[in-house]
Formats: structure tokens, sequence, C-alpha cells
């Protein structure tokens, strides 16, 4: 069975919060899905698949289906980080295109600038060898863009093109976090987080969230939205597998990337924007080129410049904002990606950063730690004529 | 800056031999009869092969640096984590000691040095496998 059209996103829909101190996440999920459902036009009664993670609070979906009152006939929780909606994307078209339901909503939300917030369930094997070493996701993604600097002589500079990037497009998105437009020394002068990752090479931490609405191809029709339908999925987990398999340059879209773009039946040559998880400017970097955008070791002349700014580079990239300047709800950074992709794709974009006849888009996330095990999910999406 | 609270590493059937093995200045891993290969962290099935035929192998505690980043920020900053890939194989992650962490680099030879864990931080949980300089 091919993904190839199996089903569409017809509902898109980003919180507009950054901070809610006076609301609750399940809230936060309620909210998010009646603005997708909305934008899809279709309403709670019409939704019999529903997707989250471990950003659901309570018993997952058990819980946050009788919250919101839903009926479905499917439900998948899997969980695989910061990419896992991407994911959701890909599980619900495998859903729609078995029958097991036909309108699947997907909810992501979170309050970790409000609330305490537990990222990590206890007991994972790996707990008593890594949790004393200090490994935060600055030091895990700083180690890999260190071994990059290392192998290919990457420099702080061309990283620091990607959050320039990043800024440009924030500056035309009213609800960005980090709206104002940096330079290059801004982010090299920046302070050193952990080397060799400044501050300003990290994403924005952020309450908020996001939903989508995926269909199958036929109720997309009776939509009155843009068709668009996914061409192709990949999905792949990657890990120091014993320690024999550590190679800090190369993440799991390298196996997510190709499968995608296989099943789709079109190249990174074909591309008109990209939406890449950007937690750290270093993971878009390594995902540029796992996609195959470049040879591997040539993302920092592929980034630097300004190649990645719309309208500008050859490669508009999250025209949000992203990660990195716009919004990174509950440290989960997929939804956003494929709503930003969505909105290009519909011509919905803000004007200054929409990619003209912007038929053709990729998404691809990392979720977990890069520097340890992570997963990653790339999706393609087509707007029919 | 407050000190780094070190969470203590809680042993199980599946690893006691490792921190036993650290007790005593060994850096102990696991290596598998059926396919040859050693692996980090250590597990009773072979992550490689699958084979229960695993067995303990006192390393020599020494191998080099594959990466490293130097965390700058929050309790106890600064400090270095790192991979280190063994001279029997595996990598591992780990926190390198030395005077000056600026002069720590990819590709540089270091040692287990499981006395250079701060007592106080880890109170009474086992010895923890940080690595130094060589030359120290
Ligand atoms: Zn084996």
């Amino acid at each position: 069975m091919s993904l190839r059209n199996a089903a569409c996103i017809a509902g898109a829909f980003e919180h507009p919060t950054r901070l809610a101190p006076d609301m609750t996440t399940p809230q936060l999920h309620a909210e998010c899905a009646a603005g997708a459902l909305a934008d899809a036009g279709l309403s709670l009664r019409d939704v019999d698949g529903y997707f989250c993670a471990t950003d659901a609070p309570g018993f997952g979906p058990i819980s946050m289906i009788d919250y919101l009152g839903l009926t479905v006939r499917h439900t998948d929780s899997t969980e695989m980080g910061g990419c896992t909606y991407i994911q959701h994307v890909a599980h619900a078209a495998q859903a729609i295109a078995a029958g097991k339901c036909s309108v699947a909503l997907i909810t992501l939300a979170g309050r970790p600038r409000s609330e305490a917030v537990q990222r990590f369930r206890p007991g994972a094997p790996e707990a008593a060898f890594e949790q004393w070493v200090g490994l935060t996701n600055h030091t895990s993604y700083g180690m890999c863009a260190a071994r990059h600097m290392h192998e290919h002589g990457t420099t702080s500079e061309q990283l620091a093109w990607i959050k320039v990037a990043a800024s440009h497009h924030a500056q035309h998105n009213p609800h960005a976090m980090l709206p104002k437009v940096v330079t290059v020394e801004d982010v090299v002068n920046s302070p050193m987080i952990a080397d060799p990752l400044h501050r300003l090479d990290c994403c924005v931490t952020t309450d908020g969230g996001g939903a989508l609405v995926v269909v199958s191809p036929e109720i997309a029709k009776t939509l009155n939205r843009p068709v668009i339908s996914l061409l192709g999925a990949g999905e792949a987990t990657k890990g120091p597998a014993g320690g024999l398999g550590l190679d800090l340059t190369v993440s799991a879209a390298a196996q997510s990337g190709p499968r995608a773009f296989e099943e789709a039946g079109v190249t990174p040559a074909d591309i008109k924007y990209a939406s890449i998880y950007d937690s750290f400017t270093i993971t878009v970097l390594l995902q540029l080129e796992d996609l195959g955008f470049c040879a591997k070791g040539k993302g920092g002349k592929f980034v630097a410049d300004g190649n990645l700014i719309s309208g500008t580079g050859k490669l508009p990239f999250n025209t949000d904002g992203g990660g990195l300047c716009n919004n990174h709800p509950m440290f989960r950074g997929g939804i956003t990606k494929v709503i930003e992709a969505v909105r290009q794709l519909r011509g919905e974009a803000a004007p200054a950063v929409q990619v003209s006849n912007c038929d053709l888009a990729v998404a691809t996330g990392i979720g977990g730690s890069l520097g340890a095990r992570h997963g990653a999910a790339t999706i393609i999406l087509e707007r029919q004529s | 800056m407050s000190a780094r609270k070190l969470p203590a590493p809680q042993p199980n059937p599946e690893t006691q031999a490792f921190w036993d093995g650290l007790g005593e200045g060994v850096l102990r891993i696991k290596t598998c009869e059926a396919c040859g290969k050693a692996h980090y962290y250590p597990r009773h099935i072979c992550p490689h092969c699958g084979s229960a035929e695993t067995r303990w192998l006192d390393t020599r505690g020494e191998g080099e640096i594959y990466s490293l980043s130097v965390m700058r920020r929050g309790d106890g900053a600064p400090f270095a984590v790192a991979y280190v890939t063994l001279d029997e194989g595996p990598a591992l992650l780990t926190n390198l000691v030395a005077d000056d962490l600026d002069a720590l680099a990819i590709g540089q030879r270091v040692r287990l040095a499981p006395q250079a864990r701060d007592a106080e931080a880890i109170g009474d949980g086992p010895s923890l496998p940080f690595f130094t300089p060589s030359g120290d």
C-alpha cells in the first residue's frame, strides 16, 4: 500500500498564544482542535479518528477523547518526540487508506513556560548511564555540531545564517516570539550555551499548540478549501547502536527523507518550500544534507548567504519564523512545520514570504535527542490543481 | 551558581557488575560470544545480533574523544559532555574532567577517571565513569 494521494490535510491551526498562564493544557488542545476543524469547515461531530502524543495530559487519547467530546473509531498515540505530528499525518493517511477512519484530528499543546512539565518517562534502560552526564538538548546537539565542524569544516557563521533566515521570516509574523531581524554577528556574539551553540542557535520555548485535520480524498473534495494531498512519507529512528553505530553527523532523516521522496516520486530539486525542524541551527543543517538538498558536509555552504530566505534564496524554509524565532510549543515543533507547509501550499503564508506558485512542499523533523537516540519523520505535500 | 546535582545511577540485575567494576577502578562493558562484538551500555541480550551469549569484558579504560560540548550555563557549569570511543570499540557518553576544559579536543586520548566524581553531589551512589586527558 502506498500513501501517495491516500489522504489530504484539510485543516490546520496554530494557537496564537506563546504564554498561557491562565489556561489549562487540555483547554489549549480543545482550542486547537476547534481552530483546525473550523479551518477545514468541519465540526467535532465529523471526527472519527483522534491522534495525540505524550503532551496530551492524563491517559492520552482515552482522557482527551472524552474531554473533547469526540466519538471516534480509531485512535493512535504514537510518540516520537517533537516530530511526532509529522508522523501522525502519515499514520492518519494509513488509517484512512485502510478504512479505519475518514476524518482524523491531531492535536498538540503544552505550557512549558507556565508549569513544570515532565518531558521524559522514567525507566529508560539508558537512564543509569546517561542521566548523570548532563546530556541536555544543548550539549547533545552541541556535540553534533562540534563533530560536523570537525569532519567538514562547518563554521559558526554558516550555522548562524539559518537563524538569520528564520528571523527574516519572523518579522512578518505578528505572533512570532522573536520578530526582530538578526545578523550573523548577532548570532555568533550571543552568549555561548553549549559549545559550539550560542543562545541564538537555540529555538524558543513557548506555551501553545496546534492541530491538524487529515481527511480522505473524497471528503477533501467536498470542502471549500484548497486540496493538499499527502504524496509520500517516511519515518526512522537512530541511536548509538550499542556504541558501534555512533555517527553524529548523520540523522535518522537520512532514512525518513529518501523513503518519503521515493514514495512521492519527486526529488529535492522539485521542492518549492521546506519546513525543517529547527530546535537548533545544526538540526536544520543535518536534515538539509540528509534529505539530499546538498551533499553530506556541504550544508554550511548551502545555508550561507541567505539561501534559505524566501524571495532571495534557492530554498525558502520555515517562513513562519520556525522554532528558532516563532514558536516551539511544548518543546515540540513538528506540528508547526506541517501547518506552515499547508499555509504555503494554500497561498496563505504572510505575503512577504509567500513562495510563488508553491505546489510542492516537504515537512521534516527530528524527535528526541539528536546526539543520542532520536526519530525522524518526513512528509511530502502537494496542492492539487 | 549552585553546584551540579548528579542523579545517582540505580544499579539493576542487568548492570550491577558494571557499577561493581567502577568501584574497583575498572570500566567493564559487555561483549558477545555469538557475534564477537562489544556493546555499551550493558544489556543482557546483545543489541548487535540478539544472542543471550553475552559476557563481561574488562576494558583498559582508554580511548579518544569522538565529540564534546562544554555546557556554559546552569547548575555546575562549565562541565564537558563527551562521547569517548573506547579502544575496545564502543563509544560511551561521559563527562571529561580537566583543569582547562577549553583545551579539550576531538581526537584527544583520554583515560577512565572514576575517582574524579564529585562525592558531595553524588552522595551514596556508585562511582561514575568520567574520563580525563591521558597525559594528566
Ligand atoms: Zn552478538
